[in-house]
């Protein structure tokens, strides 16, 4: 049975195709998805996200245990601000990617996907032992909601005293919206300006209503997960599960970069990573014709070898054609899409990059 | 409730037949409920003109952002024309599931004996929903 979010009832008024997601039941579209899509590109869509894990770590400890527990550099983080990294295995295979928040010198926030979060907070716990540090898996008492695109800015700023304007990209802050207390942080998973605001379970049916009622005006919608995978997918976005999985290394994804082998000390899979080249490519491709290219279907070269496999795809709006990432290890000319080679354009990524 | 005709015929695969009670010719089209239950359709490939279908036969493909799914003919005949405007534009399947949205056109040879009325269709979705 899945669990609903703290903003179910708000879901079922109005009018949600709800879907299992993770164990949530969750949000998939209000009504048309591509027409959220193209809100939260064009104005604001206001995302329930509630089925996210939050853990804090605290203590004279928390930033060496989670310099130790993940591949970043936490202990560099200035309070204050946030920073995308990952947590692996041994062997260097993703265990998750995750949003870890510096609230306070001693005091971290790690937010990690639905799918992952308790084996996250397990390893922490595991990981942090031998240092000064709590982990607390705060996740059932945290509602989260994002507004995200252009005119997020204004609409969380009518109900917030906050110092918006110097909330730079991938910091966040506590204070108050719409009278409750939150941590505002301005990140998200669109490729859109935007904010996700985590407060307690119980304020999330007030910070929904609040947010909608200031965001009439500029063309806020509620958006569910099914535009919210598209949006993250033309952002170049990986989603734990398709491109990131314990049989993937953070090389593979391309993003290498996260992995912090100049911190000072061991962390868990640094052995494994050190040094590692990547065994494929992440590449973004763009169908040629009108059929989707999804999950798991084969990706095969000019001679139809098969040399790859699609990670995630879907139409997409702002490009007008369906647009994949796969796992390549040659150059693809087509996807295998129920027998047919659907012939690809290759694409740097991301396929879609907002305008500053 | 989604919007279910008296005058249509039905499958359990969701898709409406109109005119079998005229002459020959019908025109298949897919549910409002299939419709909903899709999402946004992106890509509609219908039979081709000339071709030569039976009843069950996956005869097409309906697409969407999160899923695709096949179309079954629901008579079996010749298909005599398909919707190009839904092909060009596969919204109409959203937008208007009984009229431009509809999907080709079949000269009906045979008939299976277990098309759905409309009240039949209803309790079908109500059962799955």
């Amino acid at each position: 049975m899945s669990r609903p979010t703290p903003l179910h009832e708000v879901h079922k008024s109005l009018g949600a195709t709800l879907t299992d997601f993770a164990g949530w039941l969750m949000p998939l579209r209000y009504g048309s998805e591509s027409a959220e899509h193209t809100a939260v590109r064009t104005a604001a869509g206001l995302f329930d996200l509630s089925h996210m894990g939050e853990i804090h770590v605290t203590g004279a400890g928390a930033a060496d245990a989670l310099d130790y527990a993940l591949v970043g550099n936490l202990g560099g983080l200035e309070p204050g601000r946030a920073r995308y990294t990952m947590m692996c295995d041994a062997d260097g295979g993703i265990v998750d990617d995750l949003i870890v928040y510096r609230l306070a010198p001693e005091e971290f926030m790690v937010c990690a996907n639905a799918s992952n979060y308790l084996r996250v907070a397990r390893e922490l716990t595991d990981r942090a032992k031998n240092h000064d540090a709590v982990v607390d898996d705060r996740s059932d008492s945290y509602a989260l909601l994002a507004v995200q695109g252009p005119r997020s800015p204004e609409i969380v700023a009518k109900l917030t005293d906050a110092d918006l304007v110097n909330l730079k990209y991938y910091t966040g802050l506590p204070g108050t919206v719409a009278g409750v207390d939150a941590l505002i942080a301005r990140t998200g998973y669109t490729g859109e300006d935007g904010f996700e605001l985590f407060v307690a379970a119980g304020d999330a049916v007030k910070l929904w209503g609040a947010l909608m009622e200031a965001g009439a005006a500029e063309g806020l919608v509620p958006a569910g997960l099914s535009a919210r995978d598209t949006l993250r997918l033309e952002a170049g976005m990986p989603l734990y599960g398709n491109e990131l999985t314990a049989a993937t290394t953070p090389m593979d994804a391309g993003l290498g970069r996260v992995v912090r082998f100049d911190k000072q000390g061991d962390f868990v899979g640094r052995a494994a990573l050190d040094g590692l080249e990547p065994g494929r490519r992440l590449v973004g491709l763009v169908m040629k014709g009108r059929r989707v290219p999804r999950h798991g279907f084969a990706v095969v070269d000019a001679d139809g070898a098969v040399v790859g496999e699609v990670t995630s795809g879907a139409p997409s709006p702002s490009i007008g054609r369906p647009i994949a990432m796969a796992y390549v290890t040659a150059t693809p000319a087509a996807v295998d899409i129920r027998g047919s080679h659907e012939p690809v354009d290759v694409v740097d990524l991301p396929f879609y990059r907002r305008k500053k | 409730m989604s919007s279910i005709p008296d005058e249509l015929s039905y499958t359990k695969e969701h898709e409406w037949v109109a005119g079998l009670d005229d002459g020959l010719t019908v025109t298949v089209g897919i549910t409002a409920y299939a419709s909903e239950q899709l999402g946004d359709v992106v890509y509609v490939q219908p039979p081709e003109v000339g071709a030569s279908i039976e009843v069950g036969d996956a005869v097409g493909e309906v697409e969407s952002t999160k899923s695709v799914s096949d179309i079954y003919a629901p008579v079996g005949g010749e298909v005599t024309a398909v919707n190009s405007a839904v092909v060009d534009d596969p919204s109409l399947v959203n937008s208007d599931p009984y009229g431009e949205g509809w999907l080709f056109q079949v000269r009906v040879t045979g008939t299976p004996d277990d098309l759905l009325t409309a009240e039949e269709y209803t309790a079908l979705i109500s059962g799955d929903s």
